[in-house]
């Protein structure tokens, strides 16, 4: 085990009725960091988190959490680890505050009163004690089940797309929470659709069609993507039709419009501007070359791996 | 205004939906066919070769006789003879036999004096249902059995009134009253229906909620969440025995003869079996509509072949043991045994410790079937 490797897995391997949804996946996630989870639908990050803490059995592969067994130990991982699902998995027929007792029962908790209290006053849903769970507005019930999933305090937190329809500032309150918690040395697991989201993460790690494309730092993964990417100012009413044009052109990997803008950019930067060379002397368009984001270095990874997944077997 | 088109969607998406959902789909044969087997081939309400023991004390000629018609008759399947009243007896409460016959000493010298002997038949009138038949054959029996072996000079004899006097002993239940023997197996109706029902919804409605993937990530071992699951509906099961009682005494004015005590005891067993069997449809039911296809399915075997509805004797040799293996049918004969004879612990030991096996036999099932993780 690596010195300091809150999770540690090797070739982890997942299929559900023949078709392989995570493929040897190898992930170290170092105590105390946060590291987001990305990738598109049905890449295999619900099923990679399940399988971490002991909901689903992986086919092979062998690894640890908190240096316990996944395979074997997974009843003492579950008293460490706090997994907050993808879909809202509280009693919705009880109210908030049975919920959280409930839970502190299960886990024994020393002086549940006061945590369950502390954790209600947290979320600002004191005065709402007693309103049933499956009341609450989609973004509430998010809140409470985060608030549910630490609890327990964990080392571990294992986050399935947790701020999936949360306001701007509850998600902004609950990434400050979260990099407290890792301050004092939990370490989470975060999946996530939200770009803004991934750039708070210490680690990423991007997985797409079952496999593990990348992984590390922000800053490294746009690195490794190797893009070089253009902003084109045109006329609003241009970027449409210029887009048209410039898709599938050889080296444009990516055209995306933002309003008046367009932006290009491609993985082979000779290709690239060959390409877009007709276009550069276009007096009614403004170039302007810029860096990579994270979100053109995913887009650019999940054309690259869709193109492999296509003579895989298919659902 | 009906639009074709938008009916047409309507439908099209239901039959998708059935057709997907196999248990709903196979109930939907199975119950049909399941119905008429045990209508059409095991249930019988008319029973015959009642178990029947002949404590002859005469050894004449004319016992005999008699002896060989019951027999004929179908009606009546004798056992074996026994020597001493005691000994009938005591088959008699054991729930061996239904009938003894009680040839007195002389009978067959006193019927060809034309004295008109008494001849007693003792019946454990439980379920009077079940033995309405036979008694009209006995009556039957008694003007005619005789007739072969009254020749000759005692030809006179065959006449009206019959050659001997037929006396019919109900032992249990002397009124006769279907309500004595219905009430009490409603307990165990009523029982199994709302406990299978209720926890195999259990774990079911945990699934189909969504709510099963945070009980399975909590360090709850299986044990404790199929206790705790059934632990508050034995709490529940309870409180409808205590109700059912207080009306069988109330309003039905059903006797308790035996102890309330053991009453509750062989409930308890009950009420834990019932749950067990709940339990383990809910680690197989995908929804809360096929778990409750699946307590239906069990629900009607349950009514049918325990002797709850139907006499048990009067069934084939497969469905008795079907029978058997019901929690239902041992219940049945605790509670009839205890509140009408008075049955004491020696007497219901082999049906409790019946429910007992099967409690353990489906628990083993359930805690084998139910999974500790999503896959
Ligand atoms: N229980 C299951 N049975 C069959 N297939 C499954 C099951 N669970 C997941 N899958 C399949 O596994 C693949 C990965 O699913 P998973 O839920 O892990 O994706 P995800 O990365 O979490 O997607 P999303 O971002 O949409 O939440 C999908 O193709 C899905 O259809
Ligand atoms: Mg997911």
């Amino acid at each position: 085990m690596t010195p300091g490797a809150a999770i540690e897995v090797e070739g982890l391997t997942k299929s559900f009725a023949g078709r392989v949804v995570v493929d040897r996946l190898s992930l170290a996630v170092p105590s105390g960091r946060i590291m987001g989870f990305l990738g598109p639908n049905g890449s295999g990050k619900t099923t990679t988190l399940r399988m971490l803490c002991g909901l689903l059995t992986p086919d092979s592969g062998r690894g640890t959490c908190l240096g316990l067994d996944i395979l074997t130990e997974a009843q003492r991982i579950k008293r460490q680890v706090g997994y907050m699902t993808q879909r809202f998995s509280l009693y919705e027929d009880l109210s908030i505050v049975e919920n959280l007792d409930f839970i502190g029962r299960v886990f024994g908790l020393a002086e549940r009163r006061r945590k369950v209290s502390q954790a209600l006053d947290r979320l600002g849903l004191t005065a709402r004690r007693r309103q049933l769970a499956g009341e609450l507005s989609g973004g509430w019930k998010q809140r409470l089940a985060l608030a549910a999933c630490i609890l327990h305090e964990p080392r571990l937190l294992l986050l399935d797309e947790p701020t999936a329809g949360v306001d701007p500032k509850a998600r902004r309150d609950f990434w400050a929470q979260i990099h407290g918690l890792a301050a004092d040395g939990m370490t989470v697991l975060v999946s996530t659709h939200y770009m803004d989201e991934a750039e708070r993460c210490h680690l990423i790690a991007y997985i797409a069609y079952g496999r593990l494309l990348a992984k590390g730092p922000v800053a490294q993964v746009i690195a490794e993507a190797g893009l070089s990417t253009f902003t084109i100012t045109a006329a609003a009413d241009k970027v449409a039709e210029l887009a048209d044009r410039l898709t599938g052109l050889p080296g444009v990997d990516l055209v995306a419009p933002f309003g008046s803008a367009l932006h290009v950019g491609g993985g082979d930067r000779e290709q690239l501007l060959a390409s877009l060379a007709p276009y550069r002397d276009n007096p009614a368009l403004v170039w302007r070359e810029d860096s990579a984001t994270l979100e053109d270095a995913f887009i650019h990874l999940m054309g690259k791996s869709s193109d492999n997944f296509s003579n895989g077997p298919v659902s | 205004m009906i639009s074709g088109g938008r009916l047409m969607a309507m439908i099209i998406k239901e039959f998708v939906q059935v057709r997907r959902d196999r248990l709903t789909f196979s109930m939907m044969v199975g119950i049909p066919l399941m119905q008429l087997v045990l209508f059409g081939f095991a249930i019988n309400s008319d029973p015959k070769h009642l178990p029947t023991a002949v404590v002859d004390a005469d050894h004449g000629p004319f016992g005999r006789a008699l002896v060989a018609a019951m027999q004929a008759s179908a009606y009546f399947a004798v056992t074996g003879e026994v020597d001493s009243e005691a000994e009938a007896d005591r088959l008699l409460v054991e729930d061996r036999v239904q009938f003894v016959v009680n040839i007195p000493p002389d009978f067959s010298r006193r019927v060809a004096r034309g004295e008109r002997p008494a001849l007693l038949v003792e019946a454990d009138a439980t379920d009077p249902a079940a033995m309405s038949g036979a008694l009209g054959t006995l009556s039957l029996l008694a003007e005619t059995a005789l007739d072969h072996d009254l020749g000759g000079p005692l030809a006179s004899l065959k006449a009206s009134p019959p050659p001997f006097e037929l006396r019919l002993h109900r032992r249990y239940n002397q009124e006769a009253s279907t309500q004595f023997n219905i009430v009490p197996g409603l307990m165990g109706v009523v029982l199994t229906m709302t406990m299978v029902i209720m926890t195999s919804l259990a774990v079911t409605r945990e699934r189909e909620r969504g709510t099963m993937e945070n009980l399975l990530v909590m360090p709850l071992r299986p044990i404790e969440v199929m206790l705790g699951k059934i632990v508050p509906y034995v709490v529940m099961g309870y409180v409808q025995v205590a109700v059912i009682l207080a009306a069988a005494r109330l309003v039905f004015g059903v006797p308790i003869v035996g102890s309330v005590w053991l009453l509750s005891l062989g409930s308890a067993l009950f009420i834990a079996a019932n749950l067990a069997v709940g339990f383990t449809f809910s680690t197989v039911a995908k929804n809360q509509l096929q778990a409750m296809q699946m307590s239906f399915f069990y629900f009607l075997p349950s009514i049918l072949l325990s002797g709850f509805m139907f006499p048990f004797r009067g069934m084939p040799r497969w469905a008795q043991l079907l029978g058997e293996a019901l929690p239902l049918t041992h219940y049945l004969r605790v509670v009839r045994g205890i509140m009408l004879k008075g049955d004491g612990v020696a007497d219901i030991a082999v049906e409790a410790a019946a429910m007992a096996a099967i409690l353990v036999v489906v628990s083993v099932i359930a805690m084998l079937r139910y999974r500790e993780t999503l896959d």
